[in-house]
């Protein structure tokens, strides 16, 4: 086991490596350099040779590339150009709104989902079972924008039900410990605080849901109707289990399986989704950073913050394989 | 991948078993016998039927719209400052949008170019991710250690890319090239090629220990021609069913690119996920704005998703009952 992830992370070296100097020379390639961003069309020569020697621009690209990995080694990204600050101490301050919203995501996704799936495939052929699959498909379909914008019209203009923007009302203090608003009002007990970020929550999270949820319901029916037919689960029944015993460790147990390494792939989507669904509930996040930093060509932001994101997305995606192998005792990892 | 790995002999003997019963059983091939299932299949004939529907609108309708999509022929009627804007009429059947443009004539001429940005999109991923597929599939199959090294290569280059989240991707490629129709069609599509690369490798792999390979090769059959005449046409279903798949993923990605300000800026050509993005300003004016392209998008994807989901279970040897 330890050498199995001893081994998933030495093979993320290279793909890391290559992602780097992908992005690095492709980053490079971006119409006007920061320079036109800071400073205008109509900046002086003078002024714009002053601002690349300034931010390196004017040295060969390898010659910055090495740079950028020297300070890689030392956990430094840069400065970001939009905002002129470390881009680590930008990202730890934006990753935890972006968290929130992902887990929030993926509460209602799983929450939602796996029952759902599961009902659906019980009763197989009814009308639940095609609505559910219906559904999901129509899931699948909606933009994520549009979807988002559908809710808050909803809930927020039409009905006023639920808060359209930001992380928490204005007027509501919070002690900061770790930038986490739900859990530092629950280690804090501030419980106002607690309801009034989890109803902020609630509309981008259900928008940002709405594709996970569809694959997850899908998922969970295909493979409970495959472990329904099983001769496992008739043993069980015919030996006169209960209803739940049956369910719990015949059933789920084993349909579940190929669901979990769906939930893990899941999630990378799950940060594209963010960055559309921040800029329209106005979440200062990682999502709209990068929207941002597209715009102001903010080299090091961006490198960093999609460096970040897609070590993330490895790792959850090897802690998946991990958990897999204590759920499914079949599978031994090597 | 462990398909190459010899000691799967049973399996592979219960594979042919299957295939030859299916034979014997009926005579017809395993792709007639795939389009057979299709045809009894409702999710296929409801998703046939709508992207037969859009293909159609999207020929004829350009010719039907009663006006010009682009000319401002309504524009004194309209007042952004005040929200006045004309509703559904006779002249106008979805009324007027906020340039004072027939809003039915630029639904039916996006069709076309919402057509055209998905299947563009979709040739783009299709062509580069499967011309990278099987030359990563021939070389770890047929090529030896030499190839395997070649398939290492190719297979790591594509995990590169799948190490991003798409939409950043896309976003990326996108900034670089600026704002177009090309831009947005050359952005979806790129996201697709490791998607495709992967898919068909991993079925050409599938197939690499077969039967007929292995006869072709005893018959003195150059390796080339194997992998073009014998291999890749057999390993092609799952490719072109996540094909059709991604039609409805590029018009719903393409829309997106366009609401993150990506997209076209040429008003000349309306284009539904354009349109979409646009109407998000006026959201609490003229929802119906959002609403057509929006259903237009959803409706589209949604037949493009049942028909390729509909291929991929009568594809599929597994429920092939």
């Amino acid at each position: 086991m330890f050498r199995f992830i001893i081994r998933r992370l030495l093979q993320l070296v290279p793909t890391l490596f290559g992602l780097s100097v992908l992005l690095f020379v492709w980053l490079r390639r971006l119409p006007g350099g920061p320079e036109t961003a800071l400073l205008g069309e109509r900046a002086t020569p003078e002024r714009v040779a002053q601002i690349r020697a300034m931010l390196g621009l004017d040295q060969p690209i390898h010659v910055q590339y090495a740079r950028f990995m020297r300070q890689l080694l030392k956990l430094d990204f840069g400065n970001s150009i939009q905002t002129g600050r470390p881009v680590t101490q930008e990202f730890l301050e934006r990753f935890p709104a972006t968290i929130e919203l992902t887990v929030v995501a993926m509460v209602i996704a799983v929450g939602v989902g796996i029952p759902l799936g599961f009902l659906a495939a019980r009763r197989h052929g009814r009308w639940l079972d095609v609505g559910t699959v219906a559904a999901s498909l129509i899931g699948i379909c909606i933009p994520v924008f549009f979807l988002a914008y559908l809710l808050k019209y909803v809930f927020a203009l039409q009905f006023h039900l639920l808060p359209t923007q930001g992380r928490l009302s204005a007027g509501l203090q919070r002690t900061d410990i770790t930038g986490f608003y739900v859990l530092d009002g629950i280690m804090t007990r501030e419980w106002d605080v607690v309801a009034d970020s989890l109803m902020h929550l609630m509309l981008p999270g259900l928008a940002l849901s709405s594709i996970p949820l569809a694959i997850i319901v899908r998922m969970t029916r295909a493979s409970v109707l495959e472990v329904l037919g099983e001769d496992y689960v008739r043993t069980a029944e015919a030996k006169g289990l209960t209803e739940p015993v049956v369910r719990r460790r015949h059933i789920l147990r084993n349909a579940l399986l190929p669901v979990v390494t769906t939930v893990g792939l899941l999630t990378g989507g799950l940060l594209s989704g963010a960055v559309l669904t921040e800029s329209v509930f106005a979440l200062n996040g990682v999502g709209s950073f990068v929207k941002d930093a597209i715009f102001y060509k903010d080299y090091p932001g961006l490198m960093g913050f999609i460096l970040i994101f897609a070590i993330t997305y490895v790792l959850v995606n090897l802690a998946v394989d991990i958990s897999y192998s204590f759920i499914d005792p079949r599978v031994r990892v090597r | 991948m462990s398909v190459l790995t010899p000691g799967r002999k049973a399996e592979r003997i219960d594979r042919l078993a299957e295939l030859t019963a299916l034979a014997d059983e009926t005579g017809r091939s395993l792709w007639q016998e795939a389009f057979a299932r299709l045809r009894r299949n409702p999710m296929a004939i409801i998703g046939a039927v709508i992207v037969a529907l859009f293909l159609l609108l999207s020929i004829v309708g350009p010719l039907l719209a009663p006006y010009s999509p682009t000319a401002q022929i309504w524009r004194e009627e309209t007042s952004t400052a005040q929200g006045i804007f004309p509703g559904p009429r006779a002249e106008n059947w979805l009324g007027v949008d906020h340039l004072g443009r027939d809003f039915f004539s630029r639904m039916l001429v996006g069709a076309r170019q919402t057509l055209l940005v998905g299947v563009v999109a979709t040739l783009v991923g299709f062509a580069l991710g499967t011309l990278l597929g099987a030359v990563s599939g021939a070389a770890a199959g047929l090529g030896g250690r030499r190839g395997r090294w070649l398939d290492n290569i190719l297979m790591r280059a594509t995990d590169v890319l799948l190490a991003l989240p798409s939409l950043l991707l896309a976003v990326s490629v996108a900034a670089v090239l600026g704002r177009s129709l090309t831009t947005v069609m050359i952005a979806v599509g790129v996201v697709q090629i490791p998607i495709f690369a992967r898919l068909l490798r991993g079925s050409m792999l599938a197939q690499a220990n077969a039967d007929y390979v292995l006869a072709a090769r005893s018959l003195g059959v150059r390796r080339w021609r194997i992998v073009l005449s014998h291999v890749v046409p057999n390993s092609l279903g799952p490719v072109i069913v996540q094909a059709t798949l991604t039609l409805a993923t590029a018009i719903i990605e393409a829309a997106a690119l366009s609401y993150l300000g990506l997209g076209n800026p040429d008003p000349s050509t309306p284009e539904w996920g354009l349109m979409l993005a646009d109407a998000q300003v006026f959201l609490e004016v003229r929802a119906s704005w959002a609403f057509y392209p929006a259903a237009g998008i959803v409706i589209t994807a949604l037949g493009f998703t049942l028909l390729g989901e509909a291929m991929r279970e009568a594809l599929d040897p597994k429920l092939r009952k």
